[in-house]
């Protein structure tokens, strides 16, 4: 039997199973082979809240979703293969496979007993038989067969499987296997016999699925041209924690980062310890307010000084960064959104703490707030964070989300030397008078001296203080003078922030409106409705406080205005306060999921049908 | 370069002293000052950081970089400063509400980590600045604003939660003894790790005569032991009692009653690392018949937490390939596309 090849110009592959199968790492390898290979690759991991949920529920299904091909602008929506490792897997995510895709399953974990853990029946599987290319292999088994030589014991041999459903998978897309060969053999130096293990499990599953014949073969266009350099691949937490570290190097500071650990964060602060040999300090915190404070002390001493966290978090912050603003020191505080409110939904994604970066905190408390919108412009924002911070004297605040936290995508390493230059606020010693709440008379932005620098001693602090000579001041003219200080510095940032873009048909009528993570889906939506005829435009914020000062002329082109968020229409209601005049729509989705490009399209017709 | 010399008078700022009159913290402003002017350090090194409350103003009457903090984040403000720029001399001034209540997490996390911090905590057993209510070391009974009936709360040992956060260093003084705060406060400038100062602190409005038992002329001579590294314990009028261990626990004794020596007083080692003596001097109480401790009652050496990130830093600079951002951003898998 001849193979049916089907050629397509990018493809959504899933890998799901138990928490504890092993689907990050075999994604990850699939994401890194598919990305060394010369593919555009955009990645999405799915994993339950628990370490280890109880073994074959739904609850504990752990997946990674990856996206390749020749156009790619995020994770994908729905699947062409799903790997289902166990019942519960299939159950999780059958939803999610495009009709008529291609399902590959392990059958030694398709037992009545599973079925019975996921809370289905295995009638189930004969409609599913039906409407999809299923292949059965029995990957458990199979890999247990292919190891009985390696000494190895039943339930080591038995974690392989996960290698035999890679190699399965490679074959369909033929990939190399040399890249996670590799892998294994830089991992398991010192047990040669795993690394042995995995290997062979990986040929044998590439083998198997390469012998069956049943399977289809795909043949994935490839990117019509990538932008030549160096590339990597990249996730938002480590492109965020290298944003801060580029920043402090191009600003010749030294780095503190205090934090406390939080789902879906921590892996900044992870990567941040680990920079010890960029002189970076990171301070875990006994918790989130010693994280900021830390931070704050350490801006005050002469540092760059960041703090990252999640929603609870920032609620912690809040008082903390009040005190950032009154005494306009810089510091970056990074939230990684996730679903809330309270603990919420701590590994899912949402854009739900726009209000609480904006309004959350007591008295006039004005804050620059801007947003990444990939898992690598995470860097070029944190970076930018830094900038803002630094030049402005202000703490600012950076909304990532677990999205991108946790998403990956091939990344154009940049040069330094091509980062925009920082000019902080230093204040050098013997440089003239100094006065700590003397102002640029543009900008409005104050000096930074710093402990040790002599003849500057000055004293700082949350209560408020009187203009100029920064001595505790309690007189009411000077408190609505310091406020509107404050308050017209950070206004006064919309003139060196860049200008809102349009993208897609500038002719249409439409406008669709988004800020932060969900760019790539709604790019995607707008780009193949274009194609299709349809008009439709996109403007995506990534300076919200604050708004990019063409904003209301942007407004005025189109007739209808469309706020796509992930949350109940926070930003449409802050646009509203900004611009009332125009009228605008809304579209929300709280799931603790992304938007899928179906579902964006879908919206976008029945806007521009319903006149 | 050359130590400068300084009076006491360097380190006053040119704002007014806002304080009630008679209030302990003036006396504790003229003893940080002129140990200031005392120790080796450039004035612009000195940094002084505070939290909320009455004590918590400290910074503004300070002629050095200064940062009056949020309520009960002195501690962490603290951490922050050293941290970043361990060539500083870190003051910490707080009070009983500030690093005991609302502070209290930060307060035993900085003393564990032995972060080089010298922690002033003005213990007046009452919260001053939002006009008296109990505070965390107010005594079991004590009627204020918020227990009119009497607290019926247990109050804190400031000294026992220094021993379990395994605190390195442990001193007792009394406001009006300027001399003394001094002395204490320089030793603890030059301890390495955090060093926590109780200073028993007579707040005249809401809380006046807290210490009298232990500070009216009447008493102090039997109701204070001020330790001495390498003395005996010995206390009263003229020296003439001492403390002895009697098993597990502290004895009041008489020197020539019952054939007492003054050879079997016990002699003060503050460096010792067991805490074991140190805890059992820290709670002698008057009520329990026993003169309170003041002095410096531990001083035990430690490496601190700044010169252990320090360290790290070094030593992992030294053998990693990664020297530079760019070198960062080139490590592990890449590839070219051309």
């Amino acid at each position: 039997m001849a193979k049916k090849i089907i050629e397509v110009e990018e493809v959504v592959v899933k890998f799901a199973g138990d928490s504890g199968d092993g689907m990050q790492l075999t994604g990850t390898q699939f994401s890194n082979t598919s990305a060394l290979i010369g593919d555009v690759v955009s990645t999405f991991p799915d994993y339950p809240a628990e370490i280890r949920a109880p073994q074959g529920t739904v609850g504990g299904v752990s997946g990674f979703q990856l996206h390749f091909g020749k156009i790619v602008d995020n994770p994908g929506d729905y699947s062409d293969v799903l790997v289902a490792m166990n019942p519960a897997a299939l159950k999780a995510n059958i939803r999610w496979v495009k009709d008529g895709g291609t399902i590959i399953i392990d059958t030694d974990s398709f037992t009545d007993k599973n079925f019975e853990k996921a809370g289905c029946v295995q009638e189930k599987l004969k409609e599913i038989y039906e409407n999809y290319n299923v292949i059965e292999a029995p990957m458990t088994s199979l890999t247990k067969e292919a190891l009985a030589d390696t000494g190895l014991d039943n339930k080591s041999m038995a974690r392989s499987k996960n290698m035999f459903a890679l190699g399965m998978v490679y074959c369909l897309f033929d990939r190399p296997l040399t890249h996670t060969e590799a892998f294994f053999d830089s991992k398991f130096k010192s047990s040669p016999d795993v690394a042995e293990a995995n290997k062979k499990a990986l040929r044998h599953g590439f083998n198997y699925a390469d012998t069956i014949h049943a399977m289809p073969s795909y043949r994935v266009q490839s990117a019509d041209s990538i932008e030549k350099g160096t590339y990597r691949n990249m996730n938002g937490n480590t492109a965020t924690a290298w944003g801060l570290l580029a920043a402090a190097e191009k600003a010749n500071l030294p780095f503190f980062l205090g934090s406390y650990p939080i789902t879906p964060a921590s892996e900044i602060l992870m990567e941040i310890s680990k920079r010890k040999d960029l002189g970076a300090k990171s301070f875990q915190a006994e918790d989130e307010i010693g994280g900021i404070v830390t931070a704050i002390g350490a801006g005050f001493a002469g540092s760059l000084a960041a703090t990252s966290t999640s929603g609870p978090g920032l609620a912690l912050k809040a008082e903390a960064i009040g005190l950032a603003v009154i005494t306009e020191l810089p510091l970056v505080i990074v939230n990684v959104q996730r679903g809330g409110p309270s603990t919420g939904l701590p590994t899912k994604t949402e854009q739900a703490d726009l209000f609480q970066a904006l309004y959350g905190r007591n008295g006039e408390s004005p804050v620059p707030v801007i947003a990444a919108s990939t898992p690598s412009n995470c860097f070029d924002y944190a970076y930018m964070a830094s900038k803002i911070a630094l030049e402005h004297m202000t703490p600012v605040l950076l909304l990532t989300d677990g999205f991108l936290a946790n998403g990956t995508e091939p990344w154009k390493i940049p040069s330094m030397k091509d980062m925009p230059a920082i000019k902080t606020k230093l204040k050098k010693a013997g440089s003239g008078e100094y006065q700590p709440y003397a102002r640029d008379p543009k900008t409005l932005v104050r000096e930074w001296a710093i402990p040790g620098t002599e003849g500057y001693e000055h004293r700082i602090g949350g209560l408020e203080k009187m203009d100029v000579t920064g001595t505790v001041s309690y007189v009411p003219e000077n408190h609505e003078v310091m406020t509107y200080h404050r308050q017209n510095k950070v206004e006064k940032l919309a003139e060196v922030f860049p200008e809102l873009e349009i993208e897609g048909d500038k002719t249409a009528d439409l406008l669709v409106i988004s800020w932060g993570s969900t760019y790539g889906h709604m790019t995607t939506a707008v780009r193949e409705l274009n194609k299709e005829g349809i008009k439709v435009a996109h403007a995506h914020f990534y300076y919200i406080n604050p708004l990019p000062k063409n904003t209301e002329e942007v407004f005025s082109k189109f007739k209808k205005h469309l706020v796509c968020e992930i949350n109940l229409g926070q930003f449409a209601a802050y646009l509203n306060t900004k611009y009332p005049k125009f009228n605008y729509k809304k579209y929300n989705k709280i799931q603790g999921l992304p938007f899928t490009v179906v579902e964006l399209k879908q919206k976008f017709k029945e806007i521009i049908e319903n006149k | 370069m050359s130590n400068p010399t300084y009076t006491f008078k360097d380190f006053k700022s040119d704002q007014e002293v806002r304080w009630c009159p008679g209030c302990g913290d003036t006396a504790i402003l003229m003893a940080v000052q002129k140990a200031m002017a005392e120790l080796d350090h450039k004035k612009e090194d000195y940094a002084v950081v505070s939290g909320i409350g009455c004590s918590s103003r400290f910074p503004y009457y300070m002629n050095t970089y200064g940062f009056h903090g949020i309520h009960g984040r002195a501690g962490v403000l603290a951490s922050g400063v050293k941290t970043a720029n361990p060539k500083l001399s870190v003051w910490q001034i707080t009070g009983d509400g500030d690093a005991l209540a609302i502070g209290g997490n930060h307060f035993i996390h900085e003393i564990r980590r032995n972060v080089n911090v010298n922690i002033l905590l003005f213990n007046n057993q009452i919260y001053g600045l939002t006009k008296g209510q109990y505070s965390p070391t107010s005594l079991f009974g004590q009627i204020t604003k918020t227990s009119p009936y009497g607290t019926v709360e247990q109050p804190f040992h400031p000294g026992e939660l220094v021993i379990g956060s395994q605190g390195k260093f442990f001193a007792r003084s009394i406001d009006s003894k300027v001399k003394e705060t001094t002395d204490i406060l320089i030793e603890a400038e030059k301890h390495i790790g955090a060093s926590v100062v109780e200073i028993l602190q007579n707040c005249v409005i809401y809380n006046d005569g807290a210490y009298d038992i232990i500070t009216s002329k009447e008493t102090r001579d039997d109701n204070q032991i001020w330790l001495e590294h390498g003395k005996p314990m010995v206390f009263g009028k003229d020296n003439e009692k001492g403390l002895v261990l009697n098993g597990f626990k502290l004895k009041v004794v008489k020197i020539g009653e019952n054939g007492i020596k003054e050879s079997d007083i016990l002699v003060h080692d503050a460096t010792e690392s067991d805490p074991s003596l140190h805890l059992a001097l820290i709670n002698m109480r008057v009520k329990d018949g026993f003169p309170v401790a003041f002095g410096v009652i531990r001083k035990v050496k430690s490496a601190s937490y700044e010169m252990l990130v320090e360290q790290q830093i070094e030593e992992v600079k030294a053998k990693s390939k990664i020297k530079t951002m760019d070198d960062l951003l080139h490590s592990g898998s890449t590839w070219l596309v051309e």
